[in-house]
């Protein structure tokens, strides 16, 4: 599984130059053409190639930033715990998850305006949650751990037990969902693309593709089945690689 | 006794708060459009006079908030007659608004859509259901096998294949090539099955999961054993026993998902042309700039996503003996 995982990366090494605007409109794979042009003349095969730029770019910001932010509340709140984990977990996450899927994201991007900066921003703010509850739920675990209340004992301040202690210990479950995070990041960005919100055209961004691709795709399939494709074996090798970290990890699934 | 009614007071209290926070939020969303509603709506060919009629019709030239700071004057109050407090007074109301660009009022507006994206919410969770029980099923009875091989790969397509390649996928095989539906439109009885195939595919790739890993763990436990024992057929073993507390985690699942279904049938109905609220958000407000409308869409949405929710909270806590005895 992580075999497809790699394929990916040589996508990144974008060495196809940027050459988008041709003459020979809707021609299906050819041996100049890889996988066809487009609508309007374009090498589908490049603009898939710097569509998988797009996504990843928009993936690892977004789990990158939601990762940071929501390790910060999750450790909060997991280690101060009372009344501050209520407001956190109880109300601030609800209010966060209150909101069905890419609904605040559309309603952002609504009200913003489109962009790559704004669209990462969205996803972020619906993203931060998973990772604050995995931080907290950890937090939680270790906070008991024997050698906490050692280093307690010893004296530590409070932030470091925090870093040296708690943290490696969290990475684990966090890389998970960090993976699984890049799978919906992916798929959101993909959506909201395909929705007319996202990056905004000419960015080769696979789901503007895809909506592109609805007008002829009946006559001319190939201009929706390649980034369909693209979309298709990214999400799921970032699912299949977080799965596999999962079962992987967990100690009750590997006693089965 | 009392401790159950103070938790469920408590509950409740809780969901009122986020039901708050939520509705504040949307309609804090329209003070961070960049620039100036009015010219954004009405042109740049606008006079003065239609962009302060418009201002003043959606109330733009009210004070935001209860408060507001600038950088002389610091904190000010600026009294009850402000946007915030219009918006949430109509609320409670049950009035959302006026169209920015139709004048109607919202409400009319997405309550004549709401019954259709219903519609086919719950058409999908049929879909998903009947797909994924038998599917799980099989697969959790026979684990290991071709069967539960091939029941996983599809739960992993499910989840991985984004709604809107399933779509048309499922367009181009049975609409233009078989010709057994239609591709678009929500006016024959029968036009709902592509659109809900395709909104309950993922679901039932979730759900598929959820039934296997369920089967699997009842079919350790005790009773199963004993009713095997006592020579019970082992279909009856499978759906009278396995099956009836196996359900439990999928119909909080289910309840639970329907937020997603919500949001999804959002991209599902923009690629079947479904006239449901889904599509009302995306065209008429979003692609219109009619930010009344988007709020009202968005509020109505997360509100019902909020009570779908809870009461499935609920409805789990009395399904299950073993929380309620806790």
């Amino acid at each position: 599984m992580f075999l497809l995982a790699a394929l990916l990366a040589p996508a990144i090494a974008s060495y196809d130059p940027a050459a988008q605007d041709l003459l020979n409109r809707y021609a299906p794979p050819s041996a100049q053409h890889w996988f066809g042009t487009d609508g309007l003349g374009r090498d589908v095969f490049s603009r898939v190639i710097y569509g998988a730029r797009i996504s990843l770019e928009v993936g690892i910001s977004v789990v990158f930033v939601s990762a940071i932010i929501g390790t910060i509340v999750g450790s909060i709140a997991g280690f101060y715990g009372g009344f501050v984990d209520k407001l956190m977990s109880g109300y601030l996450f609800n209010v966060f998850l209150a909101f069905p899927g890419l609904l605040l994201a559309i309603a952002l991007v609504a009200f913003l305006g489109a962009g790559e900066g704004k669209l990462i921003l969205a996803l972020c703010v619906i993203g931060w949650v998973g990772y604050a509850r995995v931080m907290r739920g950890q937090v939680l675990k270790v906070r008991e751990y024997d050698y906490v209340q050692a280093a307690r004992a010893l004296g530590s301040g409070n932030i470091r037990i925090l870093v040296t202690h708690i943290l490696p210990n969290a990475i684990q479950p966090l890389i998970v969902q960090s993976s699984l995070g890049m799978a919906g990041a992916v798929l959101s960005e993909a959506s909201l693309s395909f929705l007319g919100l996202g990056i905004p055209p000419p960015a080769p961004s696979w789901g503007t593709m895809i909506e592109e691709a609805r007008q002829f795709y009946t006559i001319y399939p190939h201009v929706m089945l390649f980034p369909g494709l693209a979309i298709a074996l990214t999400v799921l090798a970032f699912n299949f690689v977080g799965d596999g970290l999962r079962e992987y990890l967990d100690p009750k699934q590997r006693a089965r | 006794m009392k401790y159950r009614l103070l938790s469920f007071a408590r509950q409740f209290a809780l969901m009122l708060l986020v039901v708050w926070t939520v509705v504040s939020l949307v309609t804090f969303l329209i003070e961070i459009v960049p620039g100036d509603p009015a010219t954004i709506i009405l042109g740049e060919t606008a006079t003065q006079e239609q962009l302060n009629n418009f201002r003043h019709k959606h109330s733009l030239d009210k004070p935001a908030f209860f408060f507001s700071y600038s950088g002389e004057e610091g904190l000010r109050w600026n009294g009850a007659d402000n946007r915030y407090a219009e918006y949430f007074s109509g609320l409670l109301h049950g009035d959302l608004g006026q169209s920015m660009r139709t004048d109607r009022p919202v409400r009319d507006m997405i309550f004549e859509r709401y019954p259709s994206t219903i519609e086919l919410a719950i058409a999908a969770m049929l879909v998903a259901v009947a797909i994924a029980i038998p599917l799980g099923v099989l697969a959790g009875s026979r684990k290991n096998s071709l069967g539960d091989n091939f029941a996983s790969l599809f739960a992993l397509l499910g989840i991985s294949l984004p709604t809107f390649v399933i779509g048309p996928f499922l367009v181009y095989i049975f609409a233009v090539k078989l010709g057994w539906f239609s591709a678009t439109g929500s006016l024959y009885p029968e036009d709902i099955v592509l659109p809900a195939v395709t909104l309950g595919a993922a679901l039932s790739a979730i759900l598929t999961r959820m039934v296997r890993s369920s089967v699997i763990e009842e079919l350790g436990e005790d009773y199963v054993r004993t009713a095997r024992a006592k020579g019970v057929g082992e279909r009856t073993v499978l759906f009278k026993h396995v099956l009836k507390n196996g359900l439990i985690p999928v119909v909080t699942i289910l309840g639970l998902q329907l937020g997603v279904l919500l949001a999804g049938a959002i991209i599902t109905e923009k690629i079947f042309n479904w006239q449901g609220l889904g599509l009302l958000l995306l065209d008429d407000g979003i692609g219109k700039r009619d930010y009344r409308l988007v709020q009202g869409c968005v509020l109505v949405i997360s509100v019902t996503y909020i009570l779908a929710n809870s009461l499935t909270d609920l409805v789990y806590r009395k399904l299950d003996p073993r929380i309620r005895l806790s």
